[in-house]
């Protein structure tokens, strides 16, 4: 520390731009290198972005073996939400994975979704890894510019999703009657667990929030947005769960589905 | 790193539950740094500790007794006046809202990274001022401000407001954020704060303004990458991201990034009637 403390100096008029420069120019306290102490967590904050990387991986891999390579998703019943709706094209004799017609909407809605760029931007590109966490300082952060302006299409995705959601609906209703007569199994409620999840995420997007009364400045004027904005806000207000939950019940739903299409899970009338 | 743990005489003004702790027996060792613009270093100090002590009461009482010159700015002690904030343990937070009990072992306090140290704990942090005045005012139609009568604003589009006129402007926000932070990109984004800034004005219904131009120019807006960091650190428990920049997002998107809503503009016009801001799209390429 210095032994005679410096003469304040003379506060010079700033604008926007000289002090832009003035507070990159390296007059900064050094950098904090102890452990960051975020007293809103006690979990250590490598475990976040490890955590994402982790299950992010091995969902994008099972969901790129399903669409790719499986060419149904039909067990008895039941429709895996992969497949719904069944699209099945043939060219030149050979079947176009059915599930490539579908996957795009929901892996559009969901990467460009507002809770996953947080987590794919903190865990897959350290962007930053942990709030206040000591990240290399870079100049060439771009943010969601340039390429990462394709997340502004997330209202399309969402028009998509919706309208899949729908027919998830649809198929989970129908999957109660098999071969002419009312069928119920462990099957129907996995995929009513799977469509309640998903409406709960699909409808409690920032998009859709956005378009039902955010996008007003007049609240009074429009009270039907006005009440529909705020039962979506509801939702919206736990879209991090919904994402994480929806993600595992569809995950859960095509294994199950699959296992039964292989026949591992035998032919009892109870699935 | 320095050691500073000899007690000066104590002053008469130390508050009473100052002396109380004195009293105790019980201490914590308080790592704070010490330097102005050419550099600086962390000294330790043990300040005798009591319960419902803050960090605030701990770097005052080192102020009071141990040294005199220790630089730290601050007003009211009851997280109303935004003037406190630090880095306690290397995380953005308010001096005087951060028990001494939370924590464990010694206890650093460094001043706010994101912006150049004036001395001690103190930052310079001007740029914010500067960046406010970026932003163009609050500005009523010409039809409302001919109104002779008082205007009414409903509850609910009152309530909408009212979340981001609890910021106190403590800078908590603009110091967390990575773009700030990490990048130093000062000159590209406004920061968090900013952002509450313009969605007060934006979501007003008697402002007559598009600052949409400015957001995704000038302001930046593009820059932020919603990692929700501003809203971990806020002391209000505003939720900056939910509620200002997602919607500023997706208002900047109706604009620019949705041809639909163009289409539908070009056919029946822009029904919002506001003016926009111009002389904003001068910034660098954040497009």
């Amino acid at each position: 520390m210095a032994e005679a403390a410096p003469s304040r100096p003379a506060v010079p008029t700033y604008t926007f731009e000289v002090v832009a420069a003035t507070q990159a120019a390296g007059t900064r306290a050094k950098r904090f290198r102890g452990g960051i102490q975020n007293p809103y967590s006690r979990l250590p904050d490598w475990l976040y972005p490890t955590s994402i990387v982790v299950v992010f991986s091995l969902f994008i891999i099972y969901s790129g073996l399903v669409v790719l390579f499986e060419t149904t998703g039909r067990f008895g019943p039941y429709l895996s939400p992969f497949f719904s709706p069944e699209v099945n094209v043939r060219l030149a004799g050979f079947l176009i994975p059915p599930a490539l017609w579908v996957a795009w909407a929901p892996l559009t809605f969901r990467v460009t979704c507002y809770y996953y760029r947080k987590a794919y931007f903190r865990s897959f590109l350290l962007h930053p890894r942990s709030c206040a966490a000591t990240d290399p300082e870079k100049r060439d952060y771009r943010g969601e510019t340039r390429l990462w302006v394709f997340n502004n299409l997330h209202r399309f995705a969402f028009y998509a999703t919706a309208l899949q959601t729908l027919i998830l609906i649809y198929d989970a209703v129908i999957a109660f009657t098999y071969q002419g007569a009312f069928h119920f199994g462990l099957g129907n409620v996995i995929m009513l667990v799977n469509v309640a999840c998903l409406l709960g995420y699909t409808y409690g997007c920032h998009a859709w929030r956005h378009l039902v009364g955010g996008s007003t400045d007049c609240f009074s004027c429009h009270k039907a947005r006005f009440r529909l904005w705020k039962g979506v806000t509801v939702l919206n207000a736990n879209h991090a769960l919904w994402a994480w939950v929806s993600m595992f019940t569809v995950w859960f739903t095509d294994i199950y589905i699959r296992l039964g299409a292989h026949g591992v899970l035998g032919g009892a009338a109870w699935l | 790193m320095a050691v500073r743990s000899e007690v000066a005489e104590p002053v008469d003004d130390v508050p009473l539950h100052l002396r109380e702790a004195e009293a105790t027996g019980r201490s914590v060792t308080l790592k704070v740094w010490r330097g102005d613009p050419t550099g600086g270093e962390l000294v330790s100090y043990e300040v005798p500790a009591q319960e419902g002590m803050v960090i605030l009461d701990a770097v005052l009482w080192i102020q009071a007794h141990v040294d005199a010159d220790l630089a730290v700015r601050w007003n009211c002690k009851a997280a109303k006046c935004g003037s406190c904030s630090a880095e306690i343990n290397g995380f953005p937070r308010l001096m005087c809202k951060s028990r001494l009990d939370s924590f464990q072992g010694d206890i650093t306090v460094t001043p706010m990274h994101t912006f150049p140290v004036i001395r001690d704990l103190v930052t310079d942090v001007s740029w914010n001022y500067e960046v406010n005045k970026q932003i163009p005012p609050f500005s009523p139609s010409e039809e409302d401000l001919k109104d002779p009568e008082p205007w009414r604003m409903q509850q609910e589009d009152v309530q909408r407001l009212t979340e981001f006129r609890k910021c106190i402007e403590c800078f908590l926000c603009q110091d967390v954020c990575h773009v700030l932070r990490n990048h130093e990109q000062k000159d590209q984004y406004y920061g968090p704060r900013f952002m509450i800034r313009t969605a007060t004005l934006e979501m007003h219904p008697k402002d007559s303004l598009d600052r949409r131009p400015m957001l995704k120019h000038k302001a930046g807006l593009g820059m932020c990458n919603i990692t929700k960091c501003c809203y971990e650190v806020c002391p209000e428990h505003i939720n900056i991201t939910d509620n200002a920049i997602i919607p500023l997002k997706e208002r900047v998107a109706d604009e620019y990034f949705d041809p639909v809503r163009w289409a539908a503009r070009k056919l029946t016009g822009d029904k919002r009637g506001r003016r926009p801001v111009r002389g904003m799209e001068d910034a660098p390429d954040q497009r």
